[in-house]
């Protein structure tokens, strides 16, 4: 009688055991339930070369979703993420073209050293974040409304650098092997995107945990009136965290003009919803101050297994935007349960 | 007297805020090597004064004297740079975050240059640990906040505002959620940190605090300073005195309500939040008042919540007048006919740029609603107006919008919000925090008229002469667990705290 209340009693721990587990690496399990479910109907998922594919389409996810997360994790946001992406990979694509090539946006563009296009994303990338993290700190614009008009004036601008009248706005393409080699090329048999994206997960990973500028800008998230009366400085970290942000964006935008081999005025469009969806599914709360580089590559993962296997099913494009939507949506809902009514 | 310098003085500190004067030249003069409390009710002005102080708020006029030179914090920053630290009231913690990272926010031990300096968590653990062990404080530094109780995040800021160093330490309220063993231990800390000769500035409601731990005395009322004493020619009764500006016979008015049958019963009541209220049983009478007791953390707030249906409950029993009820959301608490004024009144309360009219309306609208679907303005109107009048609300107009009232002003339109439901049972939970002297008297009327009229209130109030003053029967909880219903006239402040603090260690 004893024993078995006793047993049922340890059963009952170790349910209990299991479901704190599963709810604090809930999403870590969709990921794996997802590519297993996915695997079990069609196998050829599973392939490396699939895998691999869908990891170095992560990538350039990534880095965007890294940008983002830290400013979603100040109670901040940034629209303007995906057209800077764009913007940059423009610009790179504009001084990367082949010196022979016909249409260069730049008739007379020598070959620049390899660098410099990419430098140019990163720098364009850096300067949009520090208009946007101004606009935030200084002016006291919600983060929503500046980096909503931050994403208008962009693509106004990006539009004007490629355009060439009478034929307006036009794609740019014939860019040079080294340059388009980052995108495609591997590194000792790992492909660079996904080395970028790694070392890059790396460094905002000790950034965001390792020191004081990340424990800043959780604190501020956490409970901005605290973190003032603290003495930490709120403009200070508000405007790097959106200038590491811009400057992640241009990366991408590097990067995904590497891996297309060229760039338009429309590139990176709705990335940046991408990129929240993915850090929210990740588990970072928008209400500010939780969110792991962890949950934001998991949740970049979850969304990119989801369109390759969607694809891989033969799912119809249209139902496949329906089944991202309802994921955003379910696990936030899931998530949320948390915090809320437990009160 | 020699040219002894202050270690801090504040000279004719004024600030206003819209629709009130807070402070109205204030001056402060605190010696280094001493205790110095500052006293008055809620809404005083001290709080307001002390964060002029520390960089929060810019006096509008005035100047700030730190040992001996004027300063102007334009942030908190400056002045804990300065050496002045202070422990907050009200400030939450950042909850998901490390203990030791909360106590060394904003000043991590860290190394390299730049925005990306790399914090040396070993250091700040050891730091920590030896902090903690100074004072000789029990708390894991790395847990997160959120698994600690009340009086431990109150230890955390104790050791947090030690941790400046600072030549000037103010604490607003530190022993609010206390036990009278650990405000024991605060004390040596502080006594240790004066004979250092550091300046403490000490707010606190507690006269036998105030009379033990306090050199000096500073007393304020209806953000004037009424003066300055040394403690030892200080009595609770003159305090009070002082600090209320008039005798105590007639703070609270007469009342002249009979409780008649019961009401509404709970039984066994239990929150589905397993660190919250639990087993909580009481019955409530019909033109009852019921004073509801407790320190911060006693979950009194969570329990009348959750009878109001705002939180989940995991068992227990409401009932009615005798009929089991089940109110999972304040709509149908409102439908039981039960009122509820919350805590918060600014968070919770109150929509600031809404009118008065709107304010007043807002729980009862579609009761509004004629029969062509739009809102009767002019009854509303009319009802407005009674509400105005019979509270006596001081406001220009019905238009006015609400953040431009008082705060008394304001908590009478929430009354009137409420009354126009109107409810059987009335829940204040703090109805006068943040109400200045004279208008309390008048919430205290209509409080007790409403009682009279054979209303049924809850009221919880963490000053115990309010609750002494006012009511029929106290229920003191303490975390979580009701300890004690006393009867007014019979109930002491002593009896209260005892059973305010039956379970703490």
């Amino acid at each position: 009688m004893k024993n078995t209340a006793a047993t049922a009693n340890m059963g009952r721990d170790n349910l209990a055991k299991l479901r704190e587990f599963a709810s604090k690496n809930a999403i870590v399990l969709v990921l794996l339930g997802l590519i297993v479910m996915i695997g079990i109907v069609r196998s050829s998922f599973l392939n490396p070369e699939n895998l691999v594919n869908i990891l170095r389409i992560s990538s350039v996810r990534a880095v965007i979703a890294l940008g983002v997360g830290g400013i979603l994790i100040t109670r901040g946001t940034d629209l303007s993420a995906g057209r800077t992406v764009g913007l940059a990979a423009v610009i790179a694509a504009s001084l990367a073209q082949r010196p022979d090539y016909a249409s260069k946006l730049f008739k007379d563009l020598p070959l620049l050293p390899l660098a410099l296009p990419v430098l140019a994303a990163l720098g364009v990338g850096l300067l949009v974040g520090l208009l946007n993290g101004s606009i935030v700190a200084f002016l006291k614009v919600p983060p929503f409304i500046a980096t909503l008009g931050m994403m208008v004036i962009i693509y106004g601008a990006v539009s004007l650098y490629v355009d060439r009248p009478p034929m307006g706005a036009q794609p740019l393409g014939g860019l040079r092997e080294d340059f388009t080699n980052i995108g495609t090329g591997d590194t000792f048999t790992i492909p660079n995107l996904i080395l970028i994206a790694g070392f890059v997960t790396v460094f905002i990973y000790v950034v965001l945990n390792k020191t004081t500028f990340g424990k800043n800008i959780y604190a501020i998230g956490g409970n901005p009136e605290a973190a003032v009366v603290s003495g930490v400085s709120v403009w200070k970290n508000t405007v790097l965290v959106y200038a590491i942000g811009g400057t992640l964006y241009g990366l991408a935008g590097a990067l995904l003009s590497a891996r297309t081999g060229g760039a338009t005025n429309n590139y990176g469009q709705m990335y940046e919803l991408d990129a929240i969806a993915a850090c929210v599914i990740g588990g970072v709360s928008t209400s500010g101050g939780i969110g792991t580089v962890g949950g934001m590559i998991t949740g970049v993962l979850i969304f990119e297994v989801l369109n390759n296997g969607l694809v891989v099913l033969g799912v119809s494009a249209y139902w496949q935007q329906i089944v991202k939507g309802i994921i955003i949506v379910a696990a936030v809902a899931i998530d949320i349960q948390k915090y809320v009514r437990k009160r | 007297m020699s040219d002894q310098r202050y270690a801090v003085e504040m000279r004719s500190i004024s600030k206003s805020f819209p629709g009130v004067k807070a402070l109205d030249d204030v001056s402060l003069q605190v010696r280094p090597g001493s205790v110095h409390a500052l006293m008055g009710e809620n809404g005083a002005g001290k709080s307001t004064l002390m964060k002029c102080l520390f960089g929060i708020y810019k006096p509008d006029s005035g100047s700030i004297l730190i040992d001996g030179s004027v300063h102007a914090f334009p942030g908190a920053k400056q002045a804990l740079e300065a050496g002045i630290s202070m422990i907050h009231q009200e400030l939450h913690p950042v909850r998901f975050r490390s203990v030791m990272e909360n106590i060394w926010l904003g000043r991590y031990p860290s190394s390299g240059f730049g925005p990306f300096k790399i914090v040396n968590s070993g250091k700040m653990l050891r730091d920590t640990k030896e902090l903690f062990a100074g004072l000789a404080i029990d708390i894991d530094p790395r847990v997160w906040v959120e698994q600690l109780s009340v009086s431990k995040i109150q230890s955390m800021e104790i050791a947090r505002a030690v941790s400046y160093n600072a030549s000037v330490i103010i604490m607003d309220e530190p022993t609010s959620s206390l036990t009278g063993h650990e405000v024991e231990h605060l004390f040596k800390i502080i006594r240790k940190l004066r004979d250092e000769g550091r300046a403490i500035i000490y707010i606190s409601h507690k006269m036998e605090e105030i009379l033990d731990i306090a050199d000096e005395v500073t007393i304020m009322r209806d953000g004037r300073r009424v003066g300055t004493y040394p403690a030892k020619e200080l009595t609770t009764d003159l305090i009070i005195n002082r600090m209320v500006g008039r005798d105590l016979t007639n703070r609270f008015p007469p009342r002249e309500n009979v409780p008649g049958e019961v009401v509404l019963s709970i039984e066994k009541l239990t929150s589905a939040n397993p660190r919250s209220f639990r087993d909580v049983s009481f019955e409530l009478r019909k033109g009852e008042i019921l004073g509801l007791s407790g320190l911060v953390g006693a979950q009194r707030t969570e329990l009348v919540e959750s009878i109001f249906g705002l939180r989940l409950v995991k068992s227990g029993k409401i009932r009615l007048r005798g009929k089991e009820v089940a109110i999972r959301n304040s709509i149908q608490a409102k439908r039981h006919g039960i009122a509820l004024l919350t805590e918060e009144r600014r968070t919770t309360g109150i929509f600031p740029v809404l009118s008065v009219y709107d304010n007043t309306l807002i729980a009862n609208i579609s009761r509004y609603v004629n029969r062509f679907g739009l809102l009767d303005m002019r009854r509303g109107a009319a009802d407005v107006k009674r509400n105005i009048d019979l509270l006596r609300v001081k406001t220009p107009n019905q238009a006015t919008a609400m953040e431009s009232l008082s705060g008394g002003n304001q908590q009478k339109v929430i009354v009137g919000r409420w009354l126009l439901t109107d409810p059987e049972i009335l829940i204040l939970d703090e109805p006068t925090r943040g109400i200045d002297v004279g208008a309390k008297y008048e919430i205290y009327s209509i409080i007790a008229d409403l009682a009279k009229r054979g209303k049924s209130i809850i009221m919880i109030s963490s000053e115990m002469p309010e609750l002494l003053g006012m009511s029929d029967r106290i229920m003191v909880m303490c975390e979580g667990r009701a300890t004690g219903i006393l009867d007014g006239a019979g109930a002491t402040q002593e009896r209260i705290m005892e059973l305010s603090t039956q379970f703490m260690s």
